[in-house]
């Protein structure tokens, strides 16, 4: 399987575009180590399928599983999945090439997704994306040639109330911003600070 | 209505989100009291005698929701719980989420009773890492207490609760779309009927609610079906959360009692516009709803008032745009959203939201021709009512409202002089 279907064909519409999935190599790999779950993950995976009447439906906890154990959803990790699950490998492909936040390509340490919906846009997304862009010297789908940071756009974060804002990888946001606190951010997570 | 129940946690001291401050505070004596005292059927009626109409968009009245449900087909019976919250200008539920989810959970545990289910599911979205892990928490600490699982509260009844995490798709907020992605699939929304109470989730009846809807009922249960009908009109009554943003001085989620005045909302409450700016547009309930000029907010925020003046209640998410805002922008980045979260599978909604997408940026950018008005609203009308979900026309109908109501706007900017282009009409491309 190439990268290339992974991230179009027939999953054309939800997927990824093909341009920003790169061809798998050695070095990316290495990312994530042996694909295979160890002791701890594989106990994770016995508890998450207890949730469900019939194995498919934890397809999509034991993808973030994965995505946490593994950095992001190679192809190699999708087919160990489609293994452990015993599920056809078109499938899981196609469950997630349709969720966002599922990886298929490495991101930086810092994943940076600026919220640029309505809210956030009236309450100026544009300036902190600019200034984001500006300061990594990155475009939105890029990453820093050091892995440290990748930049993208955010549709919609339940965050209106405290526009604009961002969201670090799938875990923090970051809230009410303003360009300066943008630059700040940038600049302790570059020293590996708390924020 | 001076007393908040939703927003509970705004009110007291300590931190709802732990359960034994939760229990402090009486949480849970609700719960238990009724798998005592009252017959699912009792609960039922309760819910259907309070006039509760579902929070997650359509209004639908839950406590009929509920009697959907068919008896005696030797199935399981679902009950899911919407924390999706999806809809752009949306951000009520999360605050239940993350500060008050023993409220959520406790109102599960009599719904779940009530509609005679075992095994119920919250499927929250992906993007709220705090909200799932608040949840996560609160549910664990809950069968630690023996409110969950089997024989709760020391009777006979057994309640699971199961968190289910997104990753990330707008459509997973229509019920049936979640239903399919709670299945391990993509998540394409089913032909209806059969209804999700008939045939639901895993082939079983299933009931799918809204986070609001559900934190309700502890409520309704507690205080009696007549103390909710006080509260707002008598089509569809209760507390309810209005999430307010853009352009004002104080964004924020309120609670107020259903029915108050947009005007109110956005004056008092959210602290009127930015200084020095006048009203030019509200949203009144979420992004895909009918824009309202800055005339039109004399109307009460209920269901039925807000789709008497020709738009909707919706999940209640009012965006205020001032007079410096680019209405031509705005519909761009509305219809760049739904055309990105469109699952795909029906012809008029994926090809329409690109279209809608391409030809509002080509008029953002200043490049539009007058035609393109018209195609605008011929492509937003052939989206309406076409397709397997409402996503479609969810993203036709700001469009032409969009027209409708700033028409002048979207002329000047197809005049060929409007001096469009630059940064901004870049960024969303
Ligand atoms: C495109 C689309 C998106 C939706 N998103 C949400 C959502 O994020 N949260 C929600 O509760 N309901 C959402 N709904 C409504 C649900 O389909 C469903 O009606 C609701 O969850 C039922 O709960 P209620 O009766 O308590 O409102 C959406 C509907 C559509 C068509
Ligand atoms: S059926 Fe796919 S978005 Fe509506």
């Amino acid at each position: 399987m190439t990268a290339d279907r992974l991230a179009g064909g027939l999953y054309r519409k939800r997927g990824v575009p093909a341009e920003s999935v790169p061809e798998m190599s050695e070095e990316q790999n290495k990312d994530g180590g042996a694909v295979e779950f160890g002791a701890e993950a594989l106990v994770a995976y016995e508890e998450i399928l207890t949730h469900y009447p019939e194995r498919r439906a934890a397809l999509m906890p034991v993808l973030w599983l994965a995505q946490h154990e593994f950095g992001w959803l190679s192809p190699q990790v999708l087919s160990y999945v489609s293994d452990l699950m015993e599920l056809p490998l078109g499938w899981v492909e196609g469950v997630a090439t349709f969720y966002t936040m599922f990886y298929k390509r490495p991101m930086g340490k810092y994943h940076l997704q600026v919220c640029t919906n309505i809210s956030c846009y009236l309450r100026g997304a544009d300036d902190i994306l600019g200034a984001l862009r500006r300061q990594l010297g990155i475009a939105p789908g890029e990453t820093t040639p050091d892995a440290k940071f990748s930049l993208d756009r955010a549709e919609w974060l339940g965050s209106c109330g405290t526009a604009p804002m961002l969201q670090i990888g799938d875990k923090q946001y970051v809230e009410n911003l303003t360009v300066e606190k943008v630059i700040d951010l940038v600049a302790k997570l570059e020293r590996g600070e708390e924020v | 209505m001076s007393e908040k129940l939703l927003l509970r946690f705004e009110d007291v001291s300590t931190d709802l989100s732990d359960i034994d401050n939760y229990v402090s505070d009486g949480g849970y004596e609700t719960a238990r009291a009724a798998l005592r005292d009252r017959s699912p059927g009792e609960i039922v009626e309760a819910v259907k005698d309070s006039g509760l109409r579902g929070r997650g968009g359509a209004g639908f009245p839950t406590g009929l929701k509920w009697t959907f449900v068919p008896k005696g087909t030797g199935k399981p019976v679902y009950l899911l719980c919407n924390a999706d919250e999806s809809e752009p200008g949306t951000f009520k539920d999360r605050q239940i989420l993350e500060h008050d989810p023993h409220q959520l959970i406790e109102s599960m545990i009599i719904s779940a009773y009530a509609i005679g289910c075992i095994d119920a599911y919250i499927y929250i979205r992906g993007e709220f890492s705090t909200g799932y892990e608040t949840l996560c928490r609160a549910v664990a600490d809950a069968y630690a207490k023996g409110f969950l699982g089997k024989g709760i509260f020391g009777g006979d009844t057994e309640v699971n609760i199961h968190v289910h995490r997104g990753a990330g798709a707008y459509i997973c907020g229509e019920e049936t779309g979640l239903i399919e992605s709670i299945e391990g699939k993509r998540a394409h929304p089913r032909n209806k009927p059969p209804f999700p109470a008939v045939y639901g989730v895993f082939g079983c009846p299933t009931i799918v609610n809204n986070v609001e809807t559900l934190s309700c009922v502890k409520h309704i249960i507690e205080r009696g079906a007549d103390w909710f009908k006080s509260i707002g009109p008598e089509s569809g009554p209760g507390p309810k959360l209005y999430g307010v943003s853009g352009h004002v001085k104080k964004p924020g989620v309120f609670e107020l009692p259903m029915g108050t005045s947009l005007r109110e909302l956005i004056e008092v409450h959210a602290g009127g516009l930015r200084d020095g700016r006048k009203l030019k547009a509200v949203i009144p309930g979420g992004s895909s709803v009918p824009v309202l000029r800055a005339d039109e907010i004399d109307i009460n925020m209920d269901f039925d008032s807000v789709a008497k003046a020709g738009s909707m209640l919706g999940s209640a998410g009012v965006i205020v745009m001032d007079d410096s805002t680019d209405m031509v922008a705005v519909l761009r980045r509305i219809s760049h959203f739904y055309h990105h979260e469109s699952c795909g599978q029906c012809t008029p909604c994926r090809e329409g939201t690109g279209w809608l997408e391409k030809i509002l940026a080509r008029i953002e950018e200043g490049h539009g021709t007058p035609a393109d008005l018209e195609k605008l609203d011929s492509v937003a009308k052939s989206m309406m009512g076409t397709t397997v979900c409402v996503l479609s026309d969810a993203a036709a109908m700001p469009v032409r409202s969009f027209l409708d109501k700033f028409r002048d706007e979207f002329t000047a900017a197809v005049s060929g002089a409007s001096g469009r282009g630059g940064e901004s009409a870049r960024a969303v491309a």
